[in-house]
């Protein structure tokens, strides 16, 4: 009884979902991975060098040379670290990195073989607040890892990354009140399909945009905001005992959680999969529903990697905040600025409305 | 069975070992790591009854905002077993007594409620936010209003200790 | 205190205008430079395949010369080692003898040549003080080196090729310097 229950699950549906998992991963990992290589060639041409081309054309093998050199270097495992939580660490950092990508619509769907296969891994009716909720497991990477390596500035910088990811949350889901008392819906696919008729929400919503672009920042402890990581204080972070791969999943969930919140940006304010100026259901009457999803498709990676290059360009612009005016930026200004843009579109839409 | 229940029968496993673990650890980061594993399999009870709101906001709330400060607190203090303080006799009868009672009143409410499982099947929509806030906001607007002025009254108290006295400061 | 000059200029920290505290605009300017900066020429090069020109009075790695007939033209005579202020050059000099004219030029010849690049500071005394025009200062540095003895650079590695059996590296190894000395 119990298999003919189990197999009530459509098969084909699962093996569609388990593909377009595995294709989403893959795909992250890669653009993390090239994200690195940008991260260094773009610092290079903003400070008048060349960077890394040595490896391969352009030097666009150094990811997988950094990736190789990571895996074959010795793995430490401080004595008097806690085993367990040493290596759960960066694994949890890694996971909650990658699990963002569910909720976040792709494309439209796709019609193989007569099936309408969505490109979102799963249309929840809450899926901004499970972005945050994931976002808020984050922390438990940095803080088990900082602390269970038994370092004092490990502890440091985790107890700073936590309060710092804490303290911009608060500021973050302010600033999308505003955006949600609009589209009236938690769910990203209908809030991408809002966009789709209505404009882009960056055109209504411009100051919650800034707020939450910034608290991306510093969730993503990205430069001005990258105090966990501040060499000049503590060495090297919360990642300061850690070796070989370990270390590297720490440093590439960064890159994937940059990855997945530029994803997250376009889709709430640059209308997601929406190609600009360009009526999508004319279009699909010409070129076919699927090659203008795959257009939709590219059209929300040229916005990801717009904003992956305005991480980049932040990092390599602007020096590191004190840690007093970190805190004072997010709970004096950005609260209150976030609470005053929700009070003016709140007042708005009821007089609209009217 | 249908995976519903399958899912259930491991969630309350799961949340069941945690919880177990939660007390018997002997580190307390462990203690914390393990409640959180608690609230993660909550978390999971909520979706499979289809209290998809509850289960994210239990998420955010509970094991992202008020067990990280837990653990820093915890991690702060530099708790280990050897310096654990032993309880008087007293102090462990009392701590048995209060639990048990507590499990009392647990099973006495859940005895009532029979064929609680079938409702973990996940038809029910009470949970979606939309049914959830309209109710809120409606039938319950007293409670959670008055709820919210705890919350800002606790803010205010907060904030009136963390506030250093001006007489004190001395440039 | 009373300041002793009265260049002293005080520091006037005037509080922020609106626009200052907004942070916003001078990120802006500061994104600007950057972006500007992307497309500018790059201060670098690719070394290895392309090397910057030396000046022409620079001094590097010693040559020992040879004249047109492939004859070494150090006699040692330990000028230079006397002119050295590092006290980097050592030699053993030796009588030429008759079947070696065509390998010494003059009758005394260096049996044994060692310049220690580790002393030496690249000063030129030695170039000035060789009466023979036996020593020259190159346009290349010495290459790193693994071991210490590996900088103590024997006559055989400081020998300029000759110019009668290997003419083809000979040029090679004059002609950077005689094109620069012709520019100038």
């Amino acid at each position: 009884m119990i298999t003919m229950d189990l197999l009530a699950i459509d098969l084909a549906y699962g093996l569609e979902k388990l593909l377009l998992i595995g294709g989403i991963i893959t795909v992250s990992l890669i653009v993390a991975m090239y994200t690195t290589y940008a991260e260094r060639k773009v610092a290079a041409w903003m400070q008048d060098r060349r960077g890394p081309n040595r490896a391969g054309p352009f030097g666009l093998l150094q990811p997988v040379a950094d990736g190789l050199k990571l895996f074959f270097k010795e793995e430490i495992i401080p004595l008097t670290s806690n085993k367990t939580l040493f290596v759960l660490g960066p694994a949890l950092a890694m996971v909650t990195a990658m699990l963002t990508s569910a909720v976040i619509p792709w494309g439209s769907s796709i019609n193989i073989f007569g099936r309408d296969v969505s490109l979102q891994i799963a249309d929840v009716n809450i899926g901004i607040l499970y972005v945050f909720g994931v976002v808020s497991m984050g922390v438990y990477g940095i803080m088990i890892g900082g602390w269970s390596s038994n370092n004092k500035f490990s502890l440091i910088a985790a107890v700073r990354g936590a309060s710092q990811i804490i303290s911009y949350e608060l500021a973050m889901g302010l600033s999308l009140i505003a955006l949600l008392m609009m589209t009236g819906s938690l769910s990203l696919k209908t809030i991408v399909q809002q966009q789709m008729e209505g404009g882009w929400n960056i055109i209504y919503q411009p100051l919650g945009f800034l707020i939450f672009l910034i608290c991306v920042f510093a969730e993503c402890n990205r430069t001005p905001f990258d105090l966990p990581e501040a060499e000049n204080e503590l060495n090297f972070g919360y990642h300061q005992e850690y070796s070989s791969m370990k270390l590297g999943l720490y440093l590439f969930s960064e890159y994937v959680n940059m990855f997945i919140s530029s994803a997250v940006v376009s889709t709430l304010f640059f209308g997601g999969y929406d190609i600009p100026f360009v009526d999508e259901a004319a279009l699909s009457l010409s070129l076919g529903a699927n090659t203008v999803a795959l257009l939709g498709f590219g059209a929300l990676f040229a916005k990801i990697l717009f904003f992956l290059f305005l991480f980049i360009w932040v990092r390599w612009t602007i020096p590191r905040f004190r840690y007093d005016q970190l805190m004072d930026l997010g709970w004096k200004k950005l609260i209150p600025l976030a609470l005053a843009n929700m009070l003016i579109t709140a007042l708005v839409i009821l007089w609209l409305n009217k | 069975m249908h995976i519903n229940e399958i899912l259930f029968w491991f969630l309350t496993a799961l949340a069941l070992f945690s919880a177990m673990m939660v007390v018997f650890s002997k580190n307390p980061v462990h203690s914390v790591l393990w409640l959180i594993m608690v609230f993660m399999a909550i978390t999971g009870h909520y979706i499979i009854m289809n209290a998809q709101f509850l289960a994210i906001v239990n998420m955010i709330v509970y094991a992202g905002a008020i067990m990280v400060l837990f653990l820093f607190v915890i991690m702060f203090m530099n708790l280990n077993a050897e310096s654990e303080p032993q309880k008087s006799k007293w102090m462990k009868f009392a701590a048995v007594l209060s639990g048990g009672s507590l499990m009392l009143i647990l099973i006495a409410a859940l005895k009532d409620n029979d064929g609680f499982i079938s409702s973990m099947r996940g038809e029910g929509s009470i949970g979606l936010i939309k049914n959830l806030g309209k109710v809120l906001f409606t039938e319950y607007v007293v409670p959670f209003e008055i709820s919210s002025i705890l919350f800002l009254s606790a803010m205010v108290g907060a904030v009136v200790l963390a506030k250093k006295e001006s007489s004190t400061i001395v440039s | 205190m009373a300041s002793l000059t009265n260049r002293a200029k005080v520091l006037e920290q005037k509080p922020m205008s609106f626009m200052e505290r907004l942070y916003l605009p001078a990120i802006f300017k500061g994104m600007a430079i950057t972006f500007k900066h992307m497309f500018k020429k790059k201060a670098t090069i690719n070394y290895p395949e392309e090397k910057r020109p030396f000046s022409p009075v620079f001094r590097g790695l010693h040559v020992l010369n040879r004249d047109e007939e492939g004859r070494e033209n150090c006699t040692a005579c330990g000028l230079c080692a006397v002119a050295c202020p590092a006290e980097a050059i050592t030699m053993e000099g030796a009588e030429r003898k008759t079947s070696e004219e065509h390998l010494y030029r003059e009758e005394k010849y260096a049996a044994k040549y060692e310049i220690n690049m580790l002393r030496c500071i690249f000063c030129g005394l030695c170039e000035e003080a060789c009466p023979k025009d036996a020593i020259y200062m190159s346009e290349t540095f010495a290459p790193s080196n693994f071991t210490r003895k590996g900088f103590i650079y024997s006559k055989e590695e400081l020998l300029i090729p000759n110019p009668v059996t290997d003419k083809e590296k000979y040029d090679i190894a004059k002609g950077m310097r005689e094109a620069q000395l012709k520019n100038k």
